[in-house]
């Protein structure tokens, strides 16, 4: 009954803050392989949420679905108030550039320098920057941030694990979205690394005032980014709610998440 | 059992090859054209192969004249030589060969380099940071692939011919002007003509495949290693068919 309670929260809620992104009755299947099974979400403006659910149950499938990456067969995905599957290409592009995506391993372009990884958003986008945006300063503010300027002619094989997802938290972050994407953005880093790419993501928060979307299952880091949490289950968002409502649940598989 | 599911995907795979291909001719012709990629890319191909095809055009020079030397002296004809061998070097073994290991060193690159990045998510990246990936990535390759090839079996064919010069020059003591005089009279447009055409569309399936191979690439390292080395065996296999449908449709129009 955990659900239908936290429902009603949100919907008092969703009064006072507007609505940046919302999923609907979102379903998507590989053949036998029921992966979402009508999940519900809404991320208000400014609010970091952070999704849980166990590997395999579909959380980056969702967020794939999200950027159109991958089609949904059924639900509707709104974000700032188009509705993702009837736009044209370019429109799902210009959309795209206020949508910060970070991914699961870092995914930064093998063949290209750091400086080339960071220049590659900004060449379709060059207008939104302005026509006197000094594209290098840019790069070079965008790797101050992270702390990296050092490592701007370097390729991404020279590179840690973690230098690597702080250069690609550096390439979300140049074309200054109003929405992040997180994709477990501390997966496979050691716990003093997962900090520090802690600290930067709740700097970019108040830096940039923007809007994330955190998927995680590393509970230290829900605790320190959430103000919300949904857990995904069964290809439902299970439960809902702040970080201690749910690790003093009394649900069996809500516990499960926080041993 | 096994064998009919084997050749069912192989048919759906032929089906999704050709549905690739006709994505390629729908976005080569449609903006923004990555022009400074595909520069890049071609001169990525050209030098990644240029050696190779280098060294296997001297070789097949020297071969096929080291071995055909003997027949023709049977029949006292060793002054055809030149041209028998030209003849046959640019005719045929010159563009097949070349071909066959530049499929070897194109497409098991193209087919690596973009399995990894698709399973590594870069395709995505590139993706949702609004560069189509299909032109930036596929279109690029195909188009460099396509052009470079004719130019590296011209230079494989012309390193191949100075290779069959330099055995006829020791063994027959024929000048190099005498040898070049013989190779340029009794070659002719018909020769070269249809044997270059072909050479484009060898590069094109090379390129094709190998992208094919590497964009729709499964997840998974295994993935990575099996869309190389299927990209190689599929591309050298279609390189044969091309190789047929030309040699039959240049009898029909050059009446060899
Ligand atoms: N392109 C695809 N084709 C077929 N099945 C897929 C595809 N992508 C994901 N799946 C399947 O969807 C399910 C969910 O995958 P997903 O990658 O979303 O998991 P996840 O929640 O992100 O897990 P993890 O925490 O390990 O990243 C898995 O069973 C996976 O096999
Ligand atoms: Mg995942």
């Amino acid at each position: 009954m955990h659900t239908k309670q936290n429902i009603q929260t949100l919907s008092g809620t969703s009064n006072k803050k507007s609505v940046i992104l919302e999923i609907k009755d979102l379903r998507k299947s590989f053949g036998d392989n029921h992966v979402l099974n009508g999940f519900n979400l809404e991320l208000f403006e400014g609010e970091n949420l952070v999704i849980m659910g166990k590997s395999g149950s579909g959380k980056s499938v969702m967020i794939k679905c999200l950027v159109g990456l991958l089609q949904a067969d059924s639900g509707t995905i709104k974000i700032m108030d188009h509705e993702i599957n009837t736009l044209n290409q370019t429109d799902l592009d210009t959309l795209r550039t206020e949508i910060g995506f970070l991914f699961q391993g870092s995914a930064l372009y093998d063949s290209m320098t750091v400086r080339e990884n960071l220049e590659f958003p900004l060449r379709r986008h060059k207008s939104k920057l302005g026509n006197a945006a000094n594209i290098d300063e840019l790069i070079k503010e965008a790797l101050e941030n992270v702390g990296l300027l050092h490592a701007i002619d370097l390729m991404p094989a020279e590179l840690s694990g973690g230098m690597k997802r702080r250069i690609a938290l550096a390439r979300t972050l140049i074309l200054k979205p109003k929405i992040i994407l997180y994709d477990e953005p501390t997966s496979g880093l050691d716990p003093i690394t997962s900090k520090e790419i802690i600290e930067l993501m709740r700097n970019v928060q108040k830096q940039y005032k923007t809007s994330s979307l955190i998927i995680t299952h590393d509970v230290d880091c829900a605790r320190v980014v959430s103000e919300r949490i949904i857990l995904l289950v069964d290809g439902i968002n299970y439960a809902e709610g702040t970080f201690n409502e749910l690790a003093t649940s009394k649900d069996a598989q809500v516990k499960a998440f926080f041993k | 059992m096994s064998s009919s599911s084997g050749l069912k995907s192989f048919f759906v795979e032929i089906g999704e090859l050709t549905l690739f291909a006709s994505r390629f001719f729908k976005e080569v012709f449609s903006r923004p054209f990555e022009v400074k990629e595909l520069l890049k890319q071609c001169y990525h191909i050209g030098n990644r192969s240029i050696l190779l095809v280098a060294v296997t055009g001297f070789i097949i020079g020297l071969v096929m004249t080291i071995q055909t030397r003997p027949t023709l002296e049977g029949f006292g004809a060793e002054s055809w030589m030149p041209s028998m061998v030209s003849l046959s070097i640019i005719r045929e073994i010159g563009p097949v060969i070349i071909a066959l290991t530049f499929a070897g060193r194109i497409a098991s690159g193209i087919g690596a380099e973009l399995g990894s990045m698709r399973v590594t998510e870069q395709i995505d990246a590139m993706e949702v940071s609004g560069t189509n990936p299909f032109k930036f990535l596929v279109v690029t390759r195909i188009v460099a692939a396509t052009l470079m090839l004719p130019l590296l079996v011209l230079l494989g064919d012309a390193i191949a011919l100075l290779g069959s010069y330099i055995v006829e020059n020791i063994k027959g003591e024929v000048s190099f002007v005498l040898y070049f005089n013989k190779v340029i009279k009794v070659l002719e447009f018909s020769d070269l003509l249809p044997a270059t055409i072909k050479t484009f569309f060898f590069g094109f399936a090379i390129a094709l495949v190998g992208c094919f191979k590497g964009y729709t690439c499964k997840k998974g390292t295994v993935g990575v290693g099996a869309a190389a080395n299927s990209a190689v065996v599929f591309s050298s296999m279609l390189l044969f068919v091309i190789d047929f449908i030309a040699v039959f449709v240049t009898d029909i129009f050059f009446d060899l």
